[in-house]
């Protein structure tokens, strides 16, 4: 036999050193596979709109890394992602949809903002930041629990409930920029009177990135890795989202669990809305929460909930939507292909992963 | 302005909805959730009406949009029915892709001049007082969306298919047993509905809303899927929650004009919050509390118009091995 195996060809002799990739886990050809599928789709569309692809990913690059100013935004845009992520692991793991998380971080927003209004001119900065962030903690955990109750005993899906959550917090946010809180003078969409320099959190140079967001939403990281990987609390949110009917009986109280993963997703989200308004925007604007909590669904379903994933996924996805900035400045495209590249990856790994459990089926189907 | 002229407004405006909530009303009949409403709502409205424009031809416009609104759904087929993925995940991803895909593909076309449908008074039924202003004095989208809301409640409860289609949705298992194929009748469903849906966004961008820019449809699919729990999953409850919608919406814009201090735009989220807590209180333990103390068949009564209950196997995956 010995003999044999020096009669291979040279090519042979070369594919044996790519053995290695049949022991890989089937899963990771699909895996492989819908990313390929994704980045053709995108291809696909790029040229249907008549643009180039190469240009694209060219521009996009450009607008996220191309110069520190742009870098910066990706960082300011990765803070609020990062925490709503982290807020959407816990409802996650709990088994709850939480589509409300627009509007938990615009509750949290209009929480701070009404903080900042309130304090009087001349209180230490300081404190009066740091108050504004615990009071969108309030505001948006408010805003989760209510939405969690509207769910447990209201009995509405809490996808509705999320939903009708996040027009009632966008109609509020609305009344008050157009109403109450109005700049002298003029309403408009572009948001109340903005605070003075004192009272934004201290960036970097003339840039957008704030090093203190940027810590507080990496303690938030290690805070929920922990929370979910590490305690007895963790283990029972996955109870009760695994089986609800097993963990009631087993005596988790399901319930409180719920509400409670409400009740923390709301708190960070509402983190998120008070940077949006101390750190990004410096006031309030209609709009506060930019389709950021939608983009942090997005993130928490392609992570398959997994805590360790968040950073590199979301700082993928934050790159995209600032890169994605440049592209009606440099070639007249449309901000939005940002939002379709993201929507893809997670789409085809949905599907992919959906191929991949079916020919493990048949193929175990066919040894037995 | 007048009390009819608010009703006829509400008409024109719950019509896309009434396409868009009766098709989702199918595909949740049959077991399915297709979550892509706002999506293909946006994605069908920009198609039909660049198709509409370029051939100068409504009825291409219609079919286009009616074919997209079909090939989103076969995805969500797909996901949620061969490979069993999470219907609410595929469906979600899909209404944040589409509309993003919308405006993207959409972009040439934003604020351009297009065709409509135009407006056919139905002849002696017009002059019939009240009644004719209100529902014959239109255009021919609007008299289809009564023959769907007849037609498809005719369907569902006086037909062969009908009871098919509801075993579908309500037990699999025993519909296998009786010799149905579940699996294509949920492909044919889920298809035919977002297909509906598709119509929908066309009679928004060449109807109702006539025109295309971004974000076009403003919410309205998440309120499509709103309407159908509202509605309890049959087409003529739906249909009346859909009009519901449409008068709060006109009322708003009369509300405004009156009060005029508050701003447009709450007066357009009103309608939204108002559906939703219709929602929550229609479904809740508190409406057993609040009725408490009438008589017990007076209550069931009021239970039994109010309380929906959705298709037993709505959004679980049917193994028909």
């Amino acid at each position: 036999m010995r003999s044999e195996e020096g009669l291979h060809s040279p090519l042979q002799n070369f594919l044996q050193n790519f053995q290695f990739l049949q022991k890989l886990p089937r899963a990771t050809y699909f895996r492989i596979g819908s990313f390929i599928v994704a980045l053709l789709f995108i291809g696909a569309v790029i040229l249907l709109s008549s643009g180039s692809p190469p240009q694209v990913a060219m521009g996009m690059w450009n607008g996220a890394f191309g110069s520190s100013d742009r870098f910066a935004r990706v960082i300011s845009t990765l803070c609020p992602l990062l925490l709503a992520s982290c807020g959407l692991i816990f409802t996650f793991t709990a088994g709850l949809y939480n589509l409300g998380i627009e509007g938990q971080i615009t509750a949290g927003a209009i929480a701070s903002t009404f903080l900042l209004r309130m304090i009087p001119e001349g209180f230490p900065p300081a404190i009066t930041i740091t108050l504004a962030i615990i009071a969108g903690i309030v505001g948006g955990g408010l805003w989760g629990l209510l939405t969690g109750f509207l769910n447990i005993f209201g009995k509405v899906s809490e996808i509705f409930a999320g939903l009708g959550m996040n027009f009632t917090a966008q109609g509020l946010a609305l009344y008050l920029v157009f109403g109450p809180w109005k700049r002298s003078g003029v309403a408009s969409m572009s948001g109340t009177e903005p605070f003075s320099d004192a009272l934004s959190l201290p960036t970097v140079g003339n840039t957008e990135f704030s090093p203190i967001a940027l810590a507080i939403a990496i303690v938030a990281l290690i805070v929920t890795a922990i929370a979910i990987r590490a305690t007895y609390y963790g283990l029972k949110l996955k109870a009760v989202g695994n089986n609800l009917r097993a963990a009631y009986v087993l005596g988790i109280p399901a319930i409180s669990q719920m509400l409670s993963s409400f009740l923390i997703c709301g708190a960070l989200a509402g983190i998120a809305g008070s940077l949006q308004v101390v750190a990004v925007f410096h006031r309030l604007i209609p709009n506060v929460s930019s389709n950021l909590g939608f983009l942090a669904l997005l993130v928490v379903m392609l992570i398959n909930y997994n805590p360790f994933w968040v950073l590199p996924i979301a700082f993928l996805f934050s790159s995209l939507n600032v890169g994605s900035l440049e592209l009606p400045l440099s070639l007249s495209l449309d901000s939005s292909l940002s939002g379709i590249i993201q929507g893809a990856l997670l789409l085809f790994a949905i599907l992919g992963e959906g191929l991949a459990k079916l020919s493990k089926e048949t193929g175990s189907s066919q040894t037995n | 302005m007048d009390i009819i002229t608010i009703l006829a407004t509400a008409i024109a405006t719950s019509t896309p909805l009434i396409f868009a909530s009766i098709g989702e009303t199918i595909t949740e009949r049959a077991g399915v959730i297709n979550l892509s409403a706002e999506g293909t709502i946006l994605m069908s409205a920009m198609t039909g009406f660049a198709v509409a424009k370029f051939s100068n031809n409504l009825l291409l416009g219609f079919g286009a949009a009616a074919l997209v609104g079909a090939a989103i759904a076969l995805v969500v087929a797909v996901g949620a029915i061969t490979l069993k993925q999470s219907q609410v995940s595929i469906g979600f991803v899909l209404a944040l892709m589409c509309s993003d895909l919308s405006s993207f593909l959409g972009n040439p076309v934003v604020r351009v001049e297009g065709i409509t449908v135009p407006s056919f008074k139905i002849p002696i039924l017009e002059n019939i007082p009240i009644l004719g202003k209100l529902l014959f004095q239109s255009d021919l989208l609007v008299y289809s969306s009564y023959i769907l809301i007849l037609g498809s409640w005719f369907y569902f409860y006086r037909t062969q298919g009908g009871l098919i289609l509801r075993t579908v949705g309500e037990q699999p298992a025993a519909a296998f047993a009786r010799g149905t194929n579940v699996i294509k009748m949920r492909y044919i469903y889920t298809l035919l509905g977002g297909a509906l849906m598709g119509i929908a966004g066309a009679a928004f961008s060449l109807d109702f809303k006539a025109g295309w820019s971004h974000r076009h449809t403003a919410g309205y699919g998440w309120i499509a899927l709103a309407i159908v729990i509202f509605g309890g999953w049959n087409p003529l409850r739906v249909a009346l929650g859909a009009y519901l919608f449409g008068i709060l919406q006109s009322l708003a814009s009369v509300a405004q004009s009156a009060i005029p201090d508050v701003p447009t735009q709450v007066f357009n989220t009103a309608p939204f919050v108002l559906m939703i807590l219709m929602l929550a209180l229609t479904s809740g333990k508190w409406l057993d509390r609040l009725i408490s103390a009438l008589p017990r068949s007076v209550r069931q009564g009021i239970l039994n118009t109010v309380r929906t209950t959705p298709p037993a196997s709505l959004g679980r995956v049917f193994d028909q091995d």
